[in-house]
């Protein structure tokens, strides 16, 4: 790459820029009529270059890796949630997009270790603008985001995202919430990961 | 057989066939090429085009006219209903009518009836294809006085001025074409170039024909009537529907008009390439379409060059180069033409022409040489010698570059 004249380095205190801006304006000649013809050969010579067009509906590339697309609430490895319900998502998000209503866990129904749980969970895609700024604000890494960017739909209510679409999908060895937290375990194991799968006496009872 | 011979004989079914295929010739011209121009101009900047419709999408301009058929209609309140509808209509025939003129093919088999590929041909036919365009200006005009809104009259007295100033251009270069061939009718312009085709002859006639053809088809770079950012639309903003539709056939079908005319006037129409003469007799004569189509489409890929590679100009800019420049060069040219041809037909003497034509070299290089020195002594002028610093305080004069912030 041409190092530009005008950009400022650390190392020279940005002198050398300093004095680059200083130089007086020279003639401004415009080029001739024949160099000025050159314009007719570039858009000529592109006709035959390769065109970046993707043909998108059919062919589908990999969006860039950490790309902000549609929030996921993730899960333990056991499969309760990770969300809290302590609203600071909802608190950070500068449009307003969120709304979280959180409830307390009781041992018989159990979403989440500790003590609360999103029950209501909502994001309105109309509204959010994919700042990430609830991302950063989740204290349990509950919510973040993925790369799926498909979000178009024909009416206002289709577009506000329930929980049930916002939750990860239950992997191997993961068991749908609510159940009890792994035995002999509480909240604090959770936080520090060190839940690696499900024990079978975590199974709902009365299932 | 004479022209005149060959089109007198029509009967009246044979100049309904050949009104009809020239109305279908100008309307699936203009569906390909818009269909063309917008493929060649997205390759230009590295695009596809449009592609889905159809294979290639060469059916897209038709899927978007029906589209255009669809929509509503609108007719602005404060519009002069009656003219308001009229006007598309005068634009789309007048530029219709101008192909009446264009000879598009030799001495053809037209269902068992030997005639040729031209509605008719008149001894004026050039000065017909010129006034009629003028009458094409009025539907500009009053579009967009009848809107009843700003923008699109400023656009409408834009695009008529700009029509009419460059049309005085466009009728003096014609004027060398008309003094070679002698005559203003079209088959007579295309016999004249049996040898020579006029582009190489009159060589500065054909440079200022093209340009002036730019301007007076309000197309890129001279499409200031339509410069979306100042003036929204130009003279069609308040229009819709159809109507939109057929402002859109007529620019695209005065492309092919005055390419068509600039084929015929200056690139010897439908005739072959010197050279590939006895192509002409292939398919019993319906040949000569194709080079006559052919020719066309290159003047069309001309403009689509010229669309993906210059910038809009300025107003002033544009009045100023077609008025101060088109205009004095070609009657200047003009003057030299005719003093030729007056020449070669007194049968002066060689020693007097080629004098003349020193004579005549000698002045445009003593002129260009003093307008050079004029521009340079009053560059010299203008600059800003030493001023003195008042005492209150000035903003700094722009003689620092300004510094630039991020890489």
């Amino acid at each position: 790459m041409v190092e530009n004249p005008l950009t400022p380095h650390s190392k020279d205190l940005g002198l050398v820029a300093a004095q680059a801006a200083n130089a007086p304006i020279g003639e401004q000649v415009p080029a001739s009529f024949f160099k000025q013809l050159l314009g007719f050969w570039v858009t000529f010579i592109t006709i035959f270059k390769k065109v970046n067009t993707v043909q998108y509906p059919e062919v589908k590339e990999p969006t860039a890796e950490r790309f902000h697309g549609r929030h996921q609430l993730n899960r333990y490895e056991d499969g309760l949630e990770k969300c809290i319900g302590c609203e600071l998502c909802a608190w950070a998000c500068p449009a307003d997009a969120i709304l979280v209503e959180g409830a307390n866990n009781t041992d018989d129904e159990r979403f989440s270790p500790g003590e609360r749980y999103g029950k209501v969970y909502q994001i309105n895609y109309l509204r959010c603008i994919f700042c990430g700024l609830c991302i950063e604000a989740c204290p349990t890494r509950a919510l973040t985001m993925t790369n799926e960017y498909e979000l178009a739909d024909d009416s206002r209510g289709k577009l506000i995202f329930e929980k049930e679409d916002l939750l990860a999908p239950l992997r191997q060895g993961m068991l749908q919430p609510p159940h009890p937290m792994v035995p002999g375990t509480d909240h604090l194991d959770y936080y520090r990961g060190t839940i690696t799968g499900s024990d079978p006496a975590q199974a709902v009872k009365d299932a | 057989m004479s022209v005149e011979e060959l089109l007198g004989a029509d009967p009246g079914w044979i100049i309904l066939v050949k009104g009809l295929l020239i109305f279908v010739i100008c309307v699936v011209a203009t569906l390909l090429s818009i269909w063309g121009e917008r493929r060649l101009v997205a390759r230009m900047q590295q695009r596809l085009g449009p592609n889905r419709v159809g294979k290639f999408g060469l059916l897209q301009s038709l899927a978007d006219g029906v589209k255009l058929a669809l929509k509503e209609d609108l007719i602005p309140k404060t519009a002069d209903r009656i003219v308001f509808v009229i006007a598309p209509i005068i634009s789309v025939t007048a530029c219709f009518m101008s192909f009446a003129v264009i000879p598009l093919s030799g001495q053809v088999n037209l269902f068992g009836h030997k005639t040729l590929l031209q509605l008719t041909d008149l001894p004026v036919g050039v000065l017909y294809v010129l006034a009629i365009a003028s009458v094409g200006v009025y539907g500009i005009v009053l579009a967009g006085w009848s809107s009843g809104s700003t923008y699109p009259l400023l656009g409408g007295l834009r695009s008529s001025a700009q029509v009419i100033s460059y049309e005085v251009a466009m009728g003096l270069s014609l004027v060398a074409v008309f003094i070679y061939s002698g005559s203003m009718s079209t088959s007579a312009i295309i016999a004249a170039q049996q040898h020579w085709w006029f582009c190489v002859t009159l060589f500065p006639s054909f440079v200022i024909y093209a340009i002036s053809m730019v301007g007076e088809t309000n197309r890129a770079p001279f499409d200031l009537a339509e410069a979306e950012g100042e003036l929204v639309g130009g003279f069609h903003t308040e229009y819709s529907s159809l109507k939109f539709a057929l402002f859109f056939l007529a620019e695209y079908v005065n492309i092919v008009g005055v390419s068509s005319l600039a084929t015929t006037l200056f690139l010897g129409g439908y005739h072959a390439l010197p050279g590939l003469t006895f192509t002409e007799n292939w398919l019993g004569g319906w040949f000569t379409v194709v080079w006559f189509l052919a020719k066309v489409v290159m003047f069309f890929i001309i403009f689509v060059w010229l669309r993906g590679t210059l910038p809009r100009m300025r107003y002033d800019q544009f009045m100023k180069f077609g008025w101060k420049v088109l205009i004095p060069v070609s009657l200047i040219w003009i003057m030299i033409v005719s003093t030729l041809r007056v020449m070669s037909q007194r049968q002066t003497p060689r020693a007097a022409v080629f004098g003349f034509t020193f004579g005549v070299v000698l002045l445009l290089l003593a002129a260009s040489s003093l307008m050079e020195s004029n521009k340079k002594r009053r560059a010299r002028e203008d600059e800003i010698g030493e001023v003195a610093i008042p005492s209150f305080p000035i903003p700094e004069l722009p003689t620092k570059r300004t510094e630039q912030i991020n890489g």
